[in-house]
């Protein structure tokens, strides 16, 4: 994907919706520190997939291949024990971030509650049922606020995945020591789980989150807010109506609004998220290859 | 066609020439009695009627067994008259059971001859695998039945993928099997003299169909066949619970050649046959490979690396034994050492793993079981919920943004 195309594509997404027209605000969405840790989460959630997935395809041609090219299955082990670690040290960090951010700004209330937090609130049992609504032709398009339920979702899937990918990666990685404290059991279950819910991950990540984020219609082929970002006007309002009126409200629009990203973090985007996009595509259909 | 005619005339001279009628007493400086035969059948373009090559080289017959022992022509080729020089062109076929007896008695039970006198001439006799005016003895290592070179003449017909098509030669196409085993290869090499030929397994002339059960290689006699030489091997497996069960009557107990193959047996430590094994040990023992594939030892194996634990490594090899028993490598008592060969450090909590656990099986792994169905449930779940979702997402979308490039186009 060269740099012009990726530009083109995305003015043609901003221009077709593009009652701003040149004059396009951006508001901030995510801090750099997060974007780094989405980047380094996908980079070492890509790792772990393809130099896992051969396993659970052993017999397959198309995974011998893999593991050959990932130098066997040490190499391809090794691959997987560093990304294991890399994505573990920014799932700790972000928990530890998040809670220091609330502790010190004196709101951990918020952290919890509220617009800003991830955890499910009523109103996104409100949003699904609505959404599905709109989806059958029996409702107008519901807007939202900050975090949408399948923001929410792909959030918390990540820290469902983080104890039990992790947990039974961890013991799988270190038998010896962990079964001076866990029956041998723990490790039959471990590989079990370890196994599905890569598979569920994988298999949620590029294809639902994909088209939640990317490949929908109102998005394709990617939306770049997660790299840059920057957050258009025009989709704040379109998609956040909620958001845009309740900052509006409350004053905070203007504390919000920032430059246009740079062609270089577009460019960063286009690349890094063009990447895992095909890997995953790829990814999803040698899954369903292979199941049938 | 044999050559005859001139042998005759020369036969009839000899009797002219001398008073005496001994034809074989050397009582005067006699001229080689072959010789007159050579007179045409040493012209190495002599052609019999039908075109067809009638010569004999003289040099390499007087290098043969039967050349050294001066044997005559006639000795052989019977059915030449003395005074009928050149001999007619059909002499009645040579009979190497007039010197021969037992080797052509054994001879008669194998394939070969019962191929051949159910009519089908490609069958070897003798002359295939001894050759004819050349024959040496098979300690010569010149000789075409000599441990050197015994397959290779063999294998001029069990290697020749046109032959053994044609004739269905049981066993297929040998050639390439053997000569890529660890048998063919040691032939081949320094330690020629101790690796085994054809007939070491097979026998020479008492070769007989595997079917036979008086056969080296019918399948109640191949572990004798074999222990002949690997005599600790031997002592394993009959000790172990493949070995038990032969000497129980259960034939179809696996032998030798049934997880090392037979022409083209491996030495057990390169990486094809660590993984290759482990599909013979499948053969009757599905459902386990079935439940070690889902372990990460059986994963690796299955992806192409013999660096993991294959079946004999836990259950080791010949000596094969049922966990029940004390001795085996997987009993209750053993079970521990047998992980610390790979885990040093491993604990008895580490030996309770179970490489076999059955996620179909609930009563032999209950909390393996409730575990995979609650995975099932919730990628279920999840891929239902979320696939029905963006469908109907994927479907709204579409059509707004369709109906609105509509109405956009109206402008």
């Amino acid at each position: 994907m060269s740099i012009a195309t990726g530009n083109a594509a995305a003015a043609a997404v901003g221009g077709s919706a593009g009652a701003a027209g040149a004059a396009q605000r951006y508001y901030r969405r995510f801090t750099p520190v997060e974007r780094i840790m989405h980047a380094f989460l996908m980079i070492t959630f890509v790792g772990c997939a393809l130099s896992g997935l051969p396993l659970i395809y052993a017999e397959r041609a198309w995974a011998q291949t893999l593991a050959r090219l990932l130098g066997g299955f040490e190499g391809a082990g090794l691959i997987h024990r560093i990304c294991a670690f890399v994505m573990i040290v920014v799932f700790v960090s972000h928990v530890v971030m998040v809670f220091y951010k609330a502790i010190k700004g004196g709101r951990l209330m918020a952290m919890f509650w509220g617009p800003d937090s991830m955890v499910p609130q009523l109103q996104d049992g409100i949003d699904i049922w609505n959404n599905f609504k709109w989806f059958i032709g029996r409702g107008p398009r519901p807007q939202f606020d900050r975090w949408t339920y399948w923001e929410k979702f792909d959030y918390w899937a990540v820290f469902w995945g983080m104890f039990i990918i992790g947990g039974s990666g961890l013991l799988l990685w270190f038998p010896v020591f962990f079964s001076k404290l866990l029956p041998g059991w723990m490790f039959n279950i471990a590989s079990l789980v370890h196994g599905e819910e890569a598979l569920l991950a994988v298999g949620f990540i590029f294809t639902f989150h994909f088209f939640n984020g990317h490949l929908r219609p109102e998005k394709f082929p990617m939306d770049t807010v997660i790299f840059t970002g920057r957050i258009p006007e025009h989709e704040l309002k379109g998609e956040r109506q909620v958001e845009y009126q309740r900052l509006l409200r409350e004053g905070k629009l203007e504390a919000k609004e920032t430059t246009a990203p740079t062609s270089e973090s577009k460019w960063f985007g286009w690349t890094i998220g063009g990447i895992a996009l095909v890997l995953g595509v790829i990814t999803v259909v040698l899954i369903v290859y292979s199941i049938f | 066609m044999t050559p005859t005619s001139l042998y005759r005339s020369l036969f009839a001279l000899l009797l002219a020439g001398f008073a005496t009628a001994a034809v074989a007493a050397p009582a005067a400086p006699a001229p080689n009695p072959n010789e007159a035969c050579l007179a045409c059948h040493g012209d190495k373009d002599a052609k019999n009627a039908a075109g067809k090559s009638i010569a004999v080289d003289g040099a390499k017959f007087a290098q043969s067994v039967h050349g050294a022992a001066t044997l005559k022509c006639a000795d052989c080729h019977a059915g030449i008259a003395a005074d009928k020089i050149p001999h007619g062109d059909k002499l009645p076929p040579v009979q190497c059971a007039n010197c021969h007896e037992k080797a052509v008695k054994e001879y008669a039970g194998t394939s070969h001859s019962v191929s051949r006198k159910a009519g089908n001439g490609a069958a070897a006799s003798c002359t295939d695998c001894h050759g004819t005016h050349d024959i040496r003895p098979s300690k010569d290592p010149e000789s075409r039945t000599s441990h050197a070179n015994l397959a290779a003449t063999c294998l001029r017909c069990h290697g020749d993928e046109a032959k053994v098509t044609k004739q269905g030669m049981p066993g297929g196409n040998i050639g390439n099997k053997f000569n890529d085993s660890i048998h063919g290869k040691a032939l081949k090499g320094a330690a020629s003299r101790s690796a085994p030929a054809c007939n070491d397994c097979h026998g020479s002339h008492g070769m007989r169909p595997k079917s036979d059960p008086a056969s080296r290689v019918a399948r109640a006699n191949i572990p004798n066949t074999c222990g002949s030489c690997h005599k600790p091997e031997l002592a394993a497996w009959t000790n172990g619970m493949h070995g038990k069960l032969r000497q129980d009557g259960v034939l179809a107990a696996p032998g030798c050649t049934d997880c090392h193959s037979a022409h083209g047996v491996q030495q057990h430590d390169t990486s094809g046959f660590q993984l290759d094994v482990i599909k013979e040990c499948g053969t009757c023992h599905a459902d386990y490979v079935k439940t070690y594939r889902d372990t990460f030892h059986g994963q690796v194996t299955a992806l192409g690396y013999s660096r993991m634990a294959t079946c004999a490594s836990c259950h080791g090899a010949h000596d094969v034994l049922p966990a029940s028993n004390p001795a085996s490598m997987v009993s209750p008592q053993n079970r521990l050492k047998t992980c610390q060969a790979c885990h040093p450090g491993a604990s008895a909590n580490f030996a309770s793993f179970d490489p076999h656990a059955n996620k179909h099986d609930k009563a032999r792994s209950p909390l393996y079981w409730y575990a995979a169905r609650f995975m099932e449930l919730l990628l279920l779940g999840v891929f239902s919920f979320f696939g029905v979702h963006t469908v109907f997402w994927f479907y709204r979308s579409l059509r707004e943004r369709l109906s609105r490039g509509n109405s956009q186009e109206r402008h």
